[in-house]
């Protein structure tokens, strides 16, 4: 039998907030276990929540960016289950009353838009991390440090149809993350985590199969194998057996597989209710708009200005705004003088194939937009020819040293005295007699050979344009 | 207070330390007595009583608090074996606000575990006695907070109150204990039971301390959401004797059945000398008042076991052998940490709020609540406050009631509806049994309108004798 895969995406993006949700802890990561804690987010008797206005300023900006309503009245709700990670006994979260409804993105797959709905987005707060091996095998540890940081889960309707188009409604939603500043958008220190609900049905038909809910997604990559793995899955199962059980899987990316966590008659009666220790949540429509003014460009119109603002290619203004930062950095160049075209090639090739081979962040990058564009501009004004810039650029990238002062100590001036250069010439053409009588037998091709002898005895340095005009008048 | 007075924070302290340590026995009242800190914070007291330059009118002023007060240093238990070594690394609010103004902790005082109870019964640590007759409870959960006050062994005490837990030993013990409305005084470093509920309320030796105390600790906190915004009135200040007609609510299904005589005729008898004071009566009704108790074991149970669920043996607290796999780890630690009500009560809430019964129960109680609250509302345009029996008898005898639930339950048939509609209320002496137990007056009032109660009550006292009166012991 054919049949369509139907998926929901749940996704935990952690709040760019100074501050907890609930407390007045550093939210800072990577920081000495156990450093970020105070009585509140360790769940002392007694303490009480008080909401981070910030964090839900964020979450409406999220919101309004997706095109969702925001919910003048939304509630706090406890989930209630037991972890060590979980200092209360509850998690507090939103349930029946989200701040954020019925939204959408559109996401460009294969060159076709398609929109995927948005069904909520909701604030809670994050649990503390598990540390196993630590040196003892009989005990394991907990670090708070994590634990209150703010969280959006944004869910999507089940619109999604297959892996690719999953991994793309991800990419956009967390370039649209990033965009509004709301979150670091970075998998690996799982500040936006994603969970993937799985299900098939023959095709034509309209009720949605049995889902399976697939956590441990650590990568757009994984995201997609695993829901790739599970459709495979669940038509042989269906195939074969008839029959698909409800049930939570875990991602093993090095097996490739999903594993079977728990079953539904195993799963968590959280006992939601809502949480009387905070007020039901009230937000004003003023505030509403005024979050709504501070919404900065997002990546499609940026690419739009790009492409008229700076007559760069379609192609190159969705490649730069495809990350913010890289975005921003060319911007930057631009600001420092160079000509946009210019810059372009530069930030799409040297620095992103740099960044990529690094596995490193634009952030981390030693060489300055200011110095980028210093570089671009030595070569505009002839100083140096453009394999000498490569040069350049790999020493500015490993050293950080500036254009100029890498080309000063290496003596890398480019040779523009026409004089000097003519001389070269000469000397060139009177070593290759043989070639010179070729060529004025009409074999053009080797003015090429001419061009090459001249750049080596100049070492390099002589400037091609200036080498291209006096060989076509000497030979 | 002290200001005009010979004896030294000191000396008085260490009078109040000697006392609890010599009358606890019999009385059983104190969970910690703390004579190091105690004395150490009176010797300051006095040097800037010396100085000239006082924390307040209240500096050097020993008290002993309920045990639900966290204080940061000095062990909070709960009556709980489960914080049986808890020591606090934090003040709550309130706690904070006694020491900025100078008042000397100087013990924590039992209390139902968790403060759920209506005897004392349930203290992990053994029960309080009612001065008043040493074999019979002092009410609860604040049971040790008024036993105490009774006794002399704290001029002033707090207590919490989420069904009735101050209004009933007070009732029990004779004294003054107040519930203000929900919001006015802050929950921050009150270890919580039921959070929509959980009240703190001053218990004290008459209404003139009350007001003052109720003026010391209420008012807004940033770190409770659910504190009332505003100005506070200086309570203390309110209290006129003056009570020319004011209109007191009698509601009809406080007085019908179910009540001792002895009670009924002493309530009768206050609101006739209420009357004679330029008060007047109105019959009013509060139809759905006879479902508050079960709603409120229903809400209040649900919260509860949401709340309770800190205490798994990982953080802090009791905590079972360590070599258990970690699900077992908190299964040991909370069967043997919590006792018998607290997990009678943490099954129930954890039922009434599971999936499939949640709209039955939980959601269902809500709407209870609710229609409970508009009658006070629908009350309140005929009458400015409301007047009746803070419990249907006086206190019991100590394991009278303790092999059936329910009966301990419906001893707060008539201050579980006052919480549940989040009003102020109150409960004063009014008079004795012919055994020699002491009877209470409740008074509710209007949401924030504590002032005009305190007045009332203020009025009742000064007209008759009882503050007088001193228990035996």
């Amino acid at each position: 039998m054919k049949y369509e895969a139907v998926i929901g995406l749940e996704v935990h993006a952690q709040l760019k907030t100074r501050t907890k949700m609930f407390c007045s802890c550093s939210t800072s990561f990577g920081d000495r276990p156990n450093s970020n804690i105070c009585p509140v987010c360790t769940g002392q008797p007694g303490t009480l929540p008080v909401v981070n206005k910030n964090a839900i300023e964020m979450a409406i900006k999220t919101g309004l960016a997706v095109g969702c309503t925001i919910n003048t009245k939304s509630i706090f709700a406890r989930k209630n289950y037991f972890y060590p990670d979980l200092p209360k006994g509850y998690q507090i979260s939103q349930h029946e009353f989200p701040l954020c409804t019925m939204g959408y993105m559109d996401i460009t797959y294969e060159k076709s838009t398609k929109r995927i709905g948005i069904t909520r987005i909701h604030l809670e707060e994050d649990t503390g991390k598990l540390m196993h091996d630590m040196g003892n095998p009989n005990e394991s540890h907990v670090d708070f440090n994590r634990c209150g940081v703010p969280l959006i889960e944004i869910v999507s309707e089940p619109d999604v149809r297959n892996p690719k188009e999953a991994g793309e409604y991800l990419r956009t939603l967390r370039n649209v993350l990033v965009y509004l500043d709301v979150c670091e958008g970075n998998l690996q220190e799982g500040n936006f985590r994603c969970d993937a609900n799985v299900s098939i049905r023959p095709m034509g038909q309209e009720k949605f199969g049995t889902r399976s809910e697939i956590k441990n997604l650590n990568s757009f990559k994984a995201v997609e194998r695993a829901i790739a793995y599970e459709i495979e899955r669940q038509v042989k199962l269906l195939d074969s057996e008839g029959k698909i059980v409800q049930e939570t899987r875990l991602w093993n990316d090095a097996a490739g597989k999903t594993e079977s966590l728990r079953s539904k008659e195993e799963a968590h009666d959280y006992r939601y209710f809502p949480d009387p220790d905070l007020l039901p949540l009230k937000v004003s429509n003023e505030w509403i708009e005024k979050v709504r003014k501070s919404i900065p460009e997002l990546a499609l119109e940026r690419s739009a200005r790009f492409v008229s603002q700076y007559s760069i290619p379609r192609y190159d203004a969705d490649v730069l705004t495809d990350e913010k930062s890289i975005a921003d950095y060319f911007e930057d160049v631009v600001k420092s003088g160079a000509p946009p075209k210019k810059a372009s090639n530069w930030v799409m090739g040297e620095i992103l194939r740099q960044l990529n081979e690094d596995g490193s962040e634009i952030s981390a990058c030693k060489i300055s937009p200011a110095g980028l564009a210093q570089l671009i501009s030595l070569i505009e004004k002839g100083v140096i020819s453009g394999t000498m810039a490569k040069e350049v650029f790999a020493e500015m990238y490993r050293s950080g040293e500036s254009a100029e002062t890498i080309v000063k100590t290496k003596g890398l001036t480019q040779m523009s005295d026409s004089s000097e250069i003519e001389k070269i010439v000469d000397d060139v053409i009177a070593a290759n007699q043989a070639q010179h009588a070729q060529y004025k037998a009409g074999k053009e091709t080797i003015f090429g050979f001419f061009v090459g002898q001249v750049m080596k005895a100049s070492k390099g340095k002589a400037n091609p344009a200036v080498v291209n005009e006096l060989l076509k008048k000497k030979l | 207070m002290l200001s005009g007075e010979k004896a030294s924070s000191e000396e008085i302290t260490k009078a109040f330390l000697n006392l609890a340590e010599k009358e606890n026995e019999n009385i059983g009242a104190f969970l910690t007595i703390a004579p190091e800190q105690a004395i150490a914070s009176a010797r300051e007291s006095d040097k800037r009583r010396s100085r000239g330059a006082p924390l307040s009118h209240f500096d050097g002023i020993p008290i002993a608090l309920k045990d639900v007060f966290v204080t940061k240093g000095m062990r909070t238990t709960c009556s709980s074996k489960m914080l049986e070594n808890y020591i606090p690394p934090y003040d709550g609010t309130v706690v904070e606000k006694l020491k900025n103004m100078g008042f000397i902790i100087f013990g924590k005082l039992s209390m139902d575990e968790f403060a759920m109870g209506t005897s004392n019964e349930h203290s992990a640590f053994g029960p309080v006695k009612n001065p008043w007759d040493l074999a019979r409870t002092p009410g609860g959960s604040s049971g040790g907070s008024a036993a105490a006050i009774a006794a002399g062994l704290t001029p002033v005490s707090l207590g919490t109150d989420t069904g009735g837990s101050v209004r009933l030993p007070a009732a029990y013990c004779g004294i003054v204990g107040l519930k203000p409305t929900y919001g006015r005084i802050s929950r921050y470093g009150v270890v919580a039971f039921a959070s929509s509920l959980d009240q703190v309320g001053p218990m004290t030796r008459n209404v003139s301390d009350c007001a003052a105390m109720l003026s010391a600790i209420a008012g807004y906190d940033p770190k409770d959401s659910t504190s009332i915004p505003g100005d506070l009135p200086n309570y203390h200040s309110l209290l006129s004797g003056k009570i020319d007609g004011l209109r007191i609510g009698i509601p009809s299904e406080f007085f019908s059945g179910g009540i001792d005589d002895e009670v009924r005729s002493s309530i009768e008898n206050a609101i006739k000398t209420c009357e004679k004071l330029g008060a007047k009566t109105v019959s009013i009704s509060l139809p759905h008042a006879k479902y508050a108790v079960p709603c409120y074991y229903i809400i209040a149970t649900a919260e509860a076991s949401s709340n309770l669920a800190r205490y798994d043996g990982i953080r802090y607290g009791f905590s079972a052998k360590r070599n258990l796999s970690l699900d077992d780890l908190m299964k040991a630690s909370r069967t043997a940490g919590f006792g018998p009500e607290v997990s009678l009560r943490i099954i129930v809430g954890t039922y009434v709020l599971s999936s499939g019964y949640y709209d039955a129960y939980y959601l269902k109680a809500q709407k209870v609540r609710t229609l409970i609250k508009e009658d006070f509302f629908d009350a309140f345009k005929k009458c400015d406050l409301i007047m009746s029996p803070t419990s249907t008898s006086c206190a019991f005898k100590l394991g009278e009631r303790s092999d059936d639930p329910v009966q301990m339950y419906l001893n707060d048939i008539f201050t579980s509806p006052v919480n549940l509609s989040g009003l102020p209320g109150m409960s004063i002496p009014c008079g004795f049994s012919r055994e020699g137990l002491p009877i209470g007056l409740q008074i509710i009032g209007r949401p924030l309108d504590e002032g005009r109660m305190l007045n009332v009550a203020y009025a009742y006292e000064q007209a008759t004798e009882w503050k007088t009166r001193r228990p035996p012991i």
